[in-house]
């Protein structure tokens, strides 16, 4: 890892898409152009430039409104699942990597398990548990990340647990938490991060999907999946009811693609510098 | 040589193209789609019209049956004497009428089913049609006298409909699963999740109506998306009832389709919970439905195709009465009246959403609409007809649902005490049992109008709409109900055009 290397083509690329996607997010908190639940039911189905940036649904709801209001709601939910999937897997991971023994094996046993349902098969289950909803698909997608970042972190960790620094401390006396917390979490913070990263793009990937399926939050709040599982019957009548979300999550997918790709070739000390 | 080739190749297309054109011709059966998959296939212990749309009339046989232009008709009751006090139905019955395995049907089996029905243990959906029997004696085998507590002017009329169907006593337990009627089709197969099939019964009874086809397919598609692709692959022949209005505008200028809208009794009403809080105060629910603009409704959820209601009455029924101006569209009074019930600050509650897109729209339609009188409502979605049933129909566990009612002249269900909304008035209650005690036509429509009037009044659910039905079918198919007087896909008479 060279620190002085300009930052390559596709860190700039993914930092600029993840940057406007959290901007417009943001800014749909306080403002869309319309109110993003709001029926005209009178200028139903109207192309975009007609009635709006981006047309209307068939509600007669603007398109772009409501696809910055999704923005904040699919990237909200991705963020917390991967924020919370994240911490608790990588708390595993390192917890067992630190440990070693029969609870490794137990843990890893687990997750290769976990690693065997689709994100959407448990949370067509966890649907039927709680019901569905917003925090029901945060959960589902959380609970997928659990064994990704369990696996990543112990096999840092393990990494860092053979260095002679750590075995220095051990030697001085140190406890396994306090080397955990001192000497392994800094030093797998890149990898993990890199990780979060290309792990939001799939967060939003499958938020899109559960929401397609009816699993996400409940109308009227708008989403992305549910936009393009409403733009179905009117493919024909309205293309851009599909092409627009369509388009929004597979650039939020390559956005976080890119980032996490881009910061990996200046984080990941497995990279060599010229890749 | 090439020319020669030509010719011969030539002649072997056309060959082939003749024997395919034979082959189209001699198709002898059908596959119907249907949105909706029935949860038994015995319309006498379960509400699911889908029942009753797969097997009435193809399967199962009635005393009467209900025509295409909704006439009472007889079937398995041959003619029929009506005493001067209107207490007293004698039946002929049709005789040599055999079940599908083998068991005779005669004033027996026919007091057997009618017993069935109306017996302590029944499960009809329909079972306070058969609430008004005294007793049901047999004279004879082709003779059955139906003796009743009090006069019923819709006696014959019920008769007809799917609950009413003859069954055979040694099979009639099984009917959910392997049903045994008199009709012109048997039982085949049924594949769960994809089709039930109906094959030709060899030995059908009234040899002027024998079915011109010899086999029924019908298939379950719920998502409108494939039900169009399944029409446009040829992998269904017909769809009777198309749930994506939005779909159906490219079949009508495509020359391979009959397109066709009929009227139906399908009236889609958002019905509330009147033994809970808030709805068991007439004003908040008057309230609602003040803040329900019909027309734009209509066009928001089913592309404008669907006619405005005012109560629980389709206006093809006879004595129907416009009363969409009792509670017309007014935000400000609702507003109004929401404060003068106490709810000055808003209200919220959830509405449990079956899947089908009728209703999913109608939801998403009424959620802004309330959402403009400040009112917060909640979508949930569920799925019908199974959780739906055991959820909102059997437990009442619900503030508000939203679903159409299909069987015609309903009105009556306010007036039972266990229905699920929870509606309580003895005045309506009263109406209803002296409209069916008269067996005078016009007196007796002139009460059914008093009771439109009390629940356009009352509004123990949202009134919101007629659903058309809009038949899509390959435009060579004839015979196929244009209209649906009765939920039902009566295929008995259906052929293929040469």
């Amino acid at each position: 890892m060279t620190a002085g290397r300009p930052p390559g083509p596709r860190l700039v690329a993914g930092l600029a898409i993840t940057a406007v996607l959290a901007a417009v997010a943001l800014v749909a908190l306080a403002w869309t152009p319309e109110p993003p639940t709001r029926m005209a039911i009178l200028f139903k189905l109207r192309p975009p430039l007609a009635h709006g940036l981006l047309g209307t649904d068939a509600f007669g709801r603007d398109v772009l409104s409501m696809l910055m209001a999704g923005a904040r709601n699919s990237l909200g939910v991705a963020l917390a699942a991967v924020a919370l999937g994240g911490s608790a897997g990588t708390l595993l991971g390192v917890g067992v990597a630190a440990r070693r023994g029969l609870v490794d094996g137990l843990v890893m046993r687990g997750c290769d398990v976990a690693f065997a349902f689709p994100p959407i098969v448990s949370a067509m289950m966890l649907g039927a548990l709680l019901g569905p909803g917003r925090a029901t698909a945060t959960l589902a997608i959380a609970l997928f990340m659990v064994p990704v970042f369990a696996r990543v972190s112990r096999g840092a960790a393990l990494q860092v647990w053979s260095r002679d620094y750590v075995l220095a401390a051990r030697g001085a006396g140190r406890g396994a938490l306090a080397i955990s917390l001192d000497h392994v979490l800094p030093n797998i913070a890149g990898q993990l991060v890199v990780q979060a990263t290309i792990q939001l793009g799939l967060a939003v990937l499958t938020e899109a999907g559960l929401s397609f399926l009816g699993l996400g939050a409940p109308p009227p709040e708008p989403s992305w999946g549910r936009m393009l599982a409403d733009a179905q019957t009117y493919m024909v009548r309205a293309p851009w009811l599909a092409v627009a979300p369509g388009a929004t999550i597979a650039l939020a997918v390559l956005g976080f693609n890119l980032l996490g790709d881009g910061l990996r070739d200046r984080l990941d000390p497995r990279r060599s510098p010229g890749r | 040589m090439r020319v020669i080739k030509g010719i011969v190749g030539g002649l072997a297309l056309a060959a082939a193209l003749s024997w395919g054109a034979v082959a189209a011709q001699a198709r002898d059966d059908v596959v119907l789609g249907l949105s909706i998959e029935p949860s038994g296939l015995d319309p006498t212990v379960a509400a699911p019209v889908a029942i009753g749309q797969v097997t009435w009339q193809n399967l199962f046989e009635g005393l009467v049956r209900i025509d295409r232009d909704g006439r009472i008709v007889p079937q398995l009751a041959r003619s029929w004497t009506i005493s001067p006090d209107g207490r007293t139905y004698t039946f002929a019955l049709q005789t040599g009428v055999r079940f599908h395995d083998g068991e005779p049907f005669d004033s027996a089996s026919a007091r057997f089913s009618l017993d069935r029905a109306r017996g302590a243990a029944s499960t009809n959906p329909q079972k306070q049609f058969f609430g008004v029997i005294d007793a049901v004696e047999t004279p004879d085998a082709a003779t059955l006298v139906v003796r009743l507590r009090e006069p019923a002017g819709n006696l014959l009329y019920w008769l007809g409909w799917p609950a009413s169907v003859m069954v055979a006593p040694a099979s009639a337990a099984a009917d959910r699963v392997t049903p045994v009627g008199t009709g012109p089709f048997r039982f085949a197969s049924w594949t769960k999740g994809d089709r039930v099939v109906l094959e030709r019964n060899p030995s059908y009874w009234d040899a002027a109506r024998v079915p011109p086809l010899s086999r029924l397919t019908f298939r379950f598609i719920g998502d409108p998306q494939a039900q169009v692709a399944a029409l446009q692959s040829g992998g269904v022949d017909a769809f009777p009832e198309l749930s994506a209005p939005e779909l159906f505008g490219p079949f009508k200028a495509d020359p391979r389709f009959a397109a066709v809208v009929g009227s139906t009794d399908l009236k889609v009403v958002a019905g509330m919970n009147d033994a809970r809080k808030p709805f068991d105060d007439p004003r908040v629910r008057r309230a609602l439905m003040m803040a329900v603009d019909r027309a734009t409704l209509i066009e928001g959820a089913q592309s404008g195709l669907g006619q405005p209601i005012g109560s629980h009455y389709a206006p093809n029924d006879p004595g129907y009465i416009d009363l969409t101006g009792v509670l017309p569209f007014d935000p400000a009074r609702a507003k109004a009246l929401l404060a003068e019930a106490g709810h000055a600050d808003g209200l919220s509650f959830t509405i449990k959403v079956p899947q089908m897109p009728y209703a999913a729209h109608t939801a998403e339609v009424l959620q802004a609409m309330f959402a403009d009188i400040g009112v917060t409502m909640t979508i949930v979605p569920t799925e019908f007809p199974a959780k739906w049933v055991a959820e909102v129909f059997k437990d009442h566990d619900f503030d508000m649902t939203v679903v159409a009612h299909a069987e015609p002249l309903d009105i009556g269900i306010y007036a039972r005490p266990d229905y699920y909304f929870g509606y309580r008035n003895p005045a309506f209650d009263r109406t209803i049992a002296e409209a069916e005690r008269t067996t005078d036509a016009g007196a007796r429509l002139a009460l059914y109008g008093t009771a439109q009037r009390m629940l356009a009044e009352d509004v123990p659910a949202l009134y919101l709409y007629v659903l058309p039905k809009l038949g899509v079918w390959n435009a060579k198919l004839e015979g196929l109900w244009v209209n649906e007087p009765i939920p039902s896909n009566d295929l008995t008479q259906v052929r293929w055009r040469e």
